[in-house]
């Protein structure tokens, strides 16, 4: 070994949370070209690299950091581009924890590789010199002659058009909200995930890689599947994710100033209603908020509550700390913001006001049983336990399930009970020509795995298509 | 897309624009209807469709000029674009052949009732149409309404055209024997009342709820009504609903939440407007 081993990652600057609190701009400020090529010089190239069996997309791990280890940055560029035209959104919001980092060899005696943060950069960079970097001029093979419906524009739909156009399909995407993105568009904050950098990315797709992108096309209502394979399409992909929110059903839920976590967070990102009255849609936060439980989704809702003002914000949740979700990061990041937690906690009834709006919820604590079939403890009501929270502003971010839009006016589509798309290991379903990957298959998870699921329903299309011609 | 092909005044702040969209015109229903945003700074707020023409690929659309969105849509001119339209959204209205049917179409949504009203027609039913509005100046689509149903009643808040309110309804209901009613109004008073007054006739009543809408896809859920006891939301379960089973004050109650600030964006945009114009006129001199 040339050198000593560097065991501590060089920390990334930050805004602090006594500024960011009142700010909607990017916690995390990503590296200097000097940090990043200080924490890319900390990688030992391994002969055996686990970190490239941790990422979805199969990046190239030890390849792109050694290239900007030695100041290289359109190869790092060209390295990642090659596998991934997402690694801006990717660098920020993956779990890199659990995924590419998790098996790093220095992670054992030390601090991982920082390999999102080193992604990050060399997607910022590139995009920021497009010039330079040389990724904006790729050469793509010549057209298979091959149309490929891609439905719905988040992660696992974008990923699928943008590895099916590499092979030369045409690719057409149907998106139903008017800007593109899925969840990185209207479900990550801006906080977390600058919307511009989400645009540069499906920019890219579109003017680079050529693939069309068709707004406002609510499939299922607009075109059926077999309308839209009866118009030529070869393939389809659909990426619809699982967009139809969950209430807790408890009475009183349907009070005003109850949001589901996806109203609140289509207003403040895909709408900034923040910006209200400069954008036209509203929002309206009191100033005492409970988010009820503890994913990300909670604590990116808990967490634009605070940037709106409000004085007070709860995350209630019915198990502790030790079973949340949620990144520990963005925990961290939220309760440095002021979030406060009530774990052990369960909402059993919104106590409306005189003009129907919430005045309170009462709610019941908790305790933990024996473990369930996820393995977590189970929460237990504890009986006689019964308090009050005084609130005025509820939003419940208990995860989402499929919309039934596309599966309802596709019979031959076979479903699961929880409304999910049954598919095999390479996205392929029930129905001939369609595939389907991301949250309309698992339920909701991580935006790295639905890209993992585009990519590999991308492969068999293209195997399929290419056997067929 | 979406450029306007023909736009006319049909009444103060009553307009009608038609507008291209060959996806919508091919695929739209009655009782189905669009979400539409005008500009990247706008908000998307649903309208029920009035009319296609799926040869021109045209659809039709009447509103009220009540807000800041639809003073801004009701501004451009024809042959200008609309900036994004999404649809058909919602389930298509249930027509089948159910007898005599009775369509109540109140203001603006006299449009989509008359667009219903002739599918209710040609699918081989008795159709009584009646058309309300706050006075006769706000009255729309009467010729149109008269030439499809086979009887038509106008009814004025104030009376001063035809039935003065709807409790002229009861004779209706008395006199003959009708097998279904559909409601549509923004005033949800109104379909309230046209509720209360068929229900001891046990007719089923058919209403087109119009709350607060943002996606208008599901996955929101801010669309969410209870009908029958049972949370559905509007946009993919609805619009329309039996009004005998809808819970009338939370709809009301959850209508009401932004009046503050759609009053602001509306006040500000008028003044701002204003400002901008006279600042324009001064350089100019």
């Amino acid at each position: 070994m040339p050198e000593k081993l560097k065991l501590n990652s060089i920390p990334m600057n930050k805004q602090p949370p006594e500024v960011r609190r009142r700010n909607p701009y990017e916690v995390a400020q990503g590296y200097t070209y000097e940090q990043a090529v200080e924490e890319a010089k900390r990688c030992i190239q391994c002969k055996k690299p686990a970190c490239i069996q941790g990422c979805p997309v199969d990046i190239d791990i030890p390849s792109f950091v050694k290239a900007l280890a030695e100041g290289d940055l359109p190869q790092a560029a060209k390295i990642i581009y090659g596998t991934n035209t997402l690694p801006a959104i990717c660098g920020r919001v993956c779990p890199q924890e659990t995924q590419c980092q998790e098996n790093c060899t220095l992670g054992k005696k030390g601090d991982p590789v920082f390999i999102g943060r080193l992604e990050r950069f060399v997607a910022d960079w590139a995009r920021e010199n497009p010039e330079e970097s040389g990724i904006f001029k790729i050469a793509l093979p010549k057209p298979t002659g091959k149309k490929v419906a891609i439905i719905g524009s988040g992660p696992a739909g974008l990923t699928c058009a943008s590895d099916l156009a590499k092979a030369g399909h045409k690719v057409v995407i149907y998106e139903a909200l008017h800007l593109a993105g899925g969840v990185a568009v209207y479900g990550i904050p801006e906080f977390r995930l600058p919307k511009k950098i989400v645009q540069a990315e499906i920019d890219y797709l579109v003017n680079v890689l050529g693939v069309e992108l068709k707004r406002n096309q609510v499939v299922g209502r607009s075109a059926t599947l077999d309308e839209l394979l009866a118009d030529g399409y070869h393939s389809i992909f659909l990426g619809i994710g699982a967009g139809a929110p969950m209430f807790l059903n408890i009475p009183g839920e349907n009070s005003n100033m109850v949001y589901s976590a996806n109203e609140f967070l289509v207003r403040l990102n895909l709408m900034k209603a923040y910006l209200f009255p400069a954008y036209d849609t509203p929002v309206k936060v009191g100033k005492r908020v409970a988010v009820v439980g503890a994913g990300n989704v909670a604590m990116d809702a808990a967490r634009w509550a605070v940037r709106m003002g409000a004085d007070e914000v709860y995350i209630v949740y019915r198990r502790t700390e030790a079973e949340m979700p949620a990144r520990i990061e963005e925990v961290e990041n939220a309760r440095e913001e002021g979030v406060i937690f009530k774990v052990l906690t369960l909402p059993v009834r919104v106590i409306p006001s005189a003009h129907g709006s919430v005045e309170a919820i009462e709610c019941v604590q908790m305790e933990l049983g024996e473990p369930d079939e996820s393995g977590r403890r189970r929460p237990i009501v504890k009986p006689g336990s019964e308090f009050c929270m005084e609130i005025d502003t509820l939003i419940p971010a208990l995860g989402t399930q499929p919309n039934p839009l596309v599966p309802r006016q596709t019979p031959d589509l076979k479903t699961t009970s929880r409304g999910t798309v049954v598919a095999d290991e390479k996205g392929k379903t029930t129905k001939e020509k369609v595939w389907a990957g991301g949250d309309i298959v698992t339920g909701a998870a991580t935006v790295i795995s639905a890209m993992g699921a585009g990519r590999r329903a991308a492969t068999d299309i293209d195997a399929r298509l290419k056997n067929h011609s | 897309m979406n450029r306007i092909l023909v736009k006319k005044e049909l009444a103060p702040k009553i307009k009608l624009i038609e507008f291209e969209n060959r996806d919508i015109a091919s695929k739209a229903k009655p009782g189905q209807f669009v979400v539409i945003q005008m500009g990247e700074k706008g908000e998307r707020f649903p309208l029920t469709i009035s009319g296609i023409d799926p040869g021109k690929g045209m659809v039709r659309v009447i509103f009220n000029e009540v807000g800041k969105s639809s003073k801004r849509l009701g501004a451009l001119a024809e042959g200008e674009e609309i900036g994004n339209v999404a649809g058909p959204l919602g389930n298509p209205a249930e027509i089948e052949k159910f007898g005599t049917v009775l369509c109540f179409g109140g203001g603006v949504m006299t449009g989509p009732m008359a667009y219903e009203a002739a599918a209710f027609k040609k699918a081989g039913n008795r159709v009584i149409t009646v058309i309300g509005a706050r006075n006769k100046e706000l009255l729309i689509l009467k010729d149109e309404m008269n030439a499809l149903s086979d009887k038509l009643y106008v009814s004025t808040d104030d009376g001063s055209e035809g039935y003065k309110g709807l409790d002229f309804l009861r004779d209706i209901l008395e006199g003959e024997k009708v097998d279904r009613v559909i409601g549509m109004s923004v005033a949800t008073a109104t379909l309230r009342t046209l509720c209360e007054l068929t229900r001891p006739y046990g007719v089923k009543t058919i209403v087109s709820l119009t709350p607060i809408m943002l996606d208008g896809t599901g996955m929101c859920g801010v669309c969410r009504v209870v009908v029958g006891g049972q949370t559905k939301f509007a946009c993919v379960d609805g619009p329309e609903f039996d009004g005998h089973l809808v819970d009338w004050d939370l709809l009301e109650s959850r209508k009401r939440v932004y009046s503050h600030e759609e009053r602001v964006s509306t006040l500000l945009d008028e003044q701002v407007g204003k400002d901008c114009a006279s600042r324009f006129q001064q350089t100019r001199k």
